[in-house]
């Protein structure tokens, strides 16, 4: 158990320590990708904590990621860079504050209900920035000046701006990850598995439930933010329910119930997606990436019921000889 | 004069056109094992969910430690001392037999704001969690994920869970419940060890456990109470006789 404990946190500390060094041998295009995935990764950590820690299916993840993204770009002056210490902490807080709205009238409901609320709500918002001036309908709005801190931190370099995401990436992993393990993250992991039983032990549930869905809510808000920043745009597009699909989709992909599944399956959906779009490789093809990506994931679902960070153990019982079916059957 | 620690004045259910519970009044003492007893659908569970507060009942009043607590949410009975087993096992089974009662106990000192602190170093919740499992005969078996143990384990890591909010009042649903002869006597046993501190209420569907240890029966048919009294009093009582026993 300590040894299995030890390789997992071996293994995060190598992916952060690769990501770290990674700008000395990257490309232009290389830097965004991969900071646009760290992005991805920090929101897929967001939604685990609702989906897998907590066993709430949200499929409005898009719409608080929204809202940080449309924060960072409209309270910016029009011609001058904003100051990042109140910019960032004011679109996390947007954020959080919808999700707030949000979860205090959804997680009212259970199950299938929960989910289509969730969604209904984002679509709210969606359709506010779609068919709304307010925030410049559907071609959205440029950010002309990105945020500094001083001369200290300036987002216009590339670089500086990968640093950035990935400190707030490294951050957001160890805030879950210690929040899992202490007194709030347990009694989320007891409502997933049994929350009349919680209740029946004396924690009233709902206002657990919603200060997860709260946190999570501001934590999509800081990868909104960050998007919006990185491309200095942002438009409805960010918060249409295809994204908060697409995050549902990473998370399973890469293992739920774990943390560092999140960012491997960011990681593993977006290289996906750059693989099926590449017209070196599959020529006209190229055109119809959903049809591959969409295989491939099923693919990678039915043969990997863990996820990704199941691998590892499936390859370890085969090349034991013994089949995984079988001890997973005993282990039941 | 015992001490009454949970008592329900009148209490009525309906379910539309439905009495599942019809002005039941009930009294639970320290130092006593009240078991109610009744056929299938006479409103035993109906009961014990209105005590614990999974739901208000349609009519009447409950006091827990005498204090008004009809409008009391679920939660906030079990902190105050009320604590319940179901009749279908509702513990964690991907947690160790430890966590599951660890987690329990940590109902008595919320800190969820606390999140930079291992919730496995929390004192007071390890310690009451041991001192459960100690009572309930688990503490070898501790390390074991909860899944993995026998039924009859599982029934008492059901029971160990409702010790480590540490209550005055325990409401028992059928935790006798699938269990066999050798099974029934520990539990037994730790029912008896209980009773010193505790009041029990013990809803079971095994008449020879219930006479073995119950100092008090009621007995209920079609939501009613016809009878409430001492075992020996139960045993010749003709009403429960003809409507319950079988004669026997």
């Amino acid at each position: 158990m300590d040894k299995l404990f030890s390789g997992k946190f071996l293994f995060i500390g190598l992916v952060f320590t690769g990501l770290a060094l990674y700008p000395l041998v990257a490309s232009n295009y290389g830097l965004d990708l991969v900071a646009k995935i760290m992005i991805y990764a920090i929101l897929a950590m967001s939604l685990e904590l609702l989906v897998g820690s907590t066993g709430l299916i949200c499929f409005g993840q898009a719409a608080f990621f929204g809202i940080g993204a449309y924060m960072a770009v409209m309270l910016s002056p029009e011609s001058d860079s904003a100051n990042l210490l109140w910019l960032l902490p004011a679109a996390i807080l947007a954020a959080a504050a919808y999700a707030l709205f949000v979860g205090a009238l959804s997680l009212r409901t259970k199950g299938v209900y929960f989910i289509m609320v969730t969604l209904a709500f984002a679509q709210m918002a969606y359709y506010v920035v779609h068919d709304t001036k307010l925030g410049g309908g559907t071609d959205g709005i440029y950010l002309y000046f990105k945020p500094v801190l001083g001369s200290v931190i300036d987002l216009n370099d590339a670089k500086v701006f990968y640093f950035f995401t990935w400190v707030f990436l490294v951050w957001t992993f160890i805030f879950l990850a210690m929040l899992l393990r202490s007194h709030f993250g347990r009694v989320l992991a007891g409502i997933r598995i049994n929350e009349q039983r919680m209740r029946a032990s004396g924690f009233s549930t709902y206002p657990y439930k919603l200060a997860a869905f709260t946190t999570s809510g501001g934590i999509a808000g800081l990868a909104g933010f960050l998007f919006a920043v990185k491309d200095g745009f942002v438009n409805p597009e960010m918060m249409s329910w295809h994204l908060s699909g697409a995050l549902l989709i990473m998370i399973i992909l890469g293992g739920l119930g774990h943390l560092r599944g999140a960012i491997i399956g960011a990681f593993a959906f977006v290289f996906l997606q750059e693989f099926f779009k590449s017209s070196e490789i599959f020529g006209a093809f190229s055109k119809h990436w959903q049809l591959g990506l969409g295989f491939t994931i099923i693919a990678c679902v039915a043969l990997l019921p863990k996820g990704l960070v199941g691998l590892p153990e499936v390859l370890r019982k085969r090349l034991d000889g013994s089949r995984p079916r079988d001890a997973q059957v005993v282990l039941k | 004069m015992a001490e009454t620690l949970l008592k329900g004045s009148d209490i009525t259910q309906r379910w539309g056109g439905l009495v599942a519970v019809n002005k039941v009044s009930i009294e639970i003492e320290r130092g006593s094992v009240h078991a109610v007893i009744g056929t299938n659908g006479a409103g035993k569970s109906t009961l014990i969910n209105i005590l614990s507060g999974e739901f208000p009942p349609t009519e009447g009043k409950i006091e827990l430690l005498g204090k008004e607590a009809t409008h009391w949410s679920q939660a906030k009975r079990a902190r105050q001392g009320l604590g319940r087993s179901y009749q279908r096992n509702t513990i964690f089974p991907d947690f160790s037999v430890f966590e599951n009662c660890r987690l329990a106990a940590q109902a008595q000192v919320q800190r969820p704001w606390v999140w930079w602190n291992d919730a496995q170093k929390c004192k007071q919740s390890v310690e009451s969690a041991n001192r459960a499992l100690e009572l309930a005969g688990l503490s070898e078996v501790k390390e074991r994920f909860a899944g993995l143990l026998s039924h009859g384990q599982k029934r008492q890591l059901e029971i160990a869970m409702c010790l480590a909010i540490q209550p005055e009042v325990l409401l028992l649903d059928e935790p006798l419940a699938g269990m066999g002869a050798e099974e029934t006597d520990r539990m037994l046993k730790l029912l008896d060890n209980l009773k010193a501190g505790h009041a029990i209420l013990l809803v079971e569907h095994d008449m020879d456990a219930v006479f073995r240890i119950a100092d008090r029966i009621t007995v209920m048919v079609n939501g009613s109470v016809i009878a409430s009294d001492t075992p020996e009093q139960i045993r010749v009582n003709p009403d429960v006789q003809t409507a319950y026993l079988g004669g026997h």
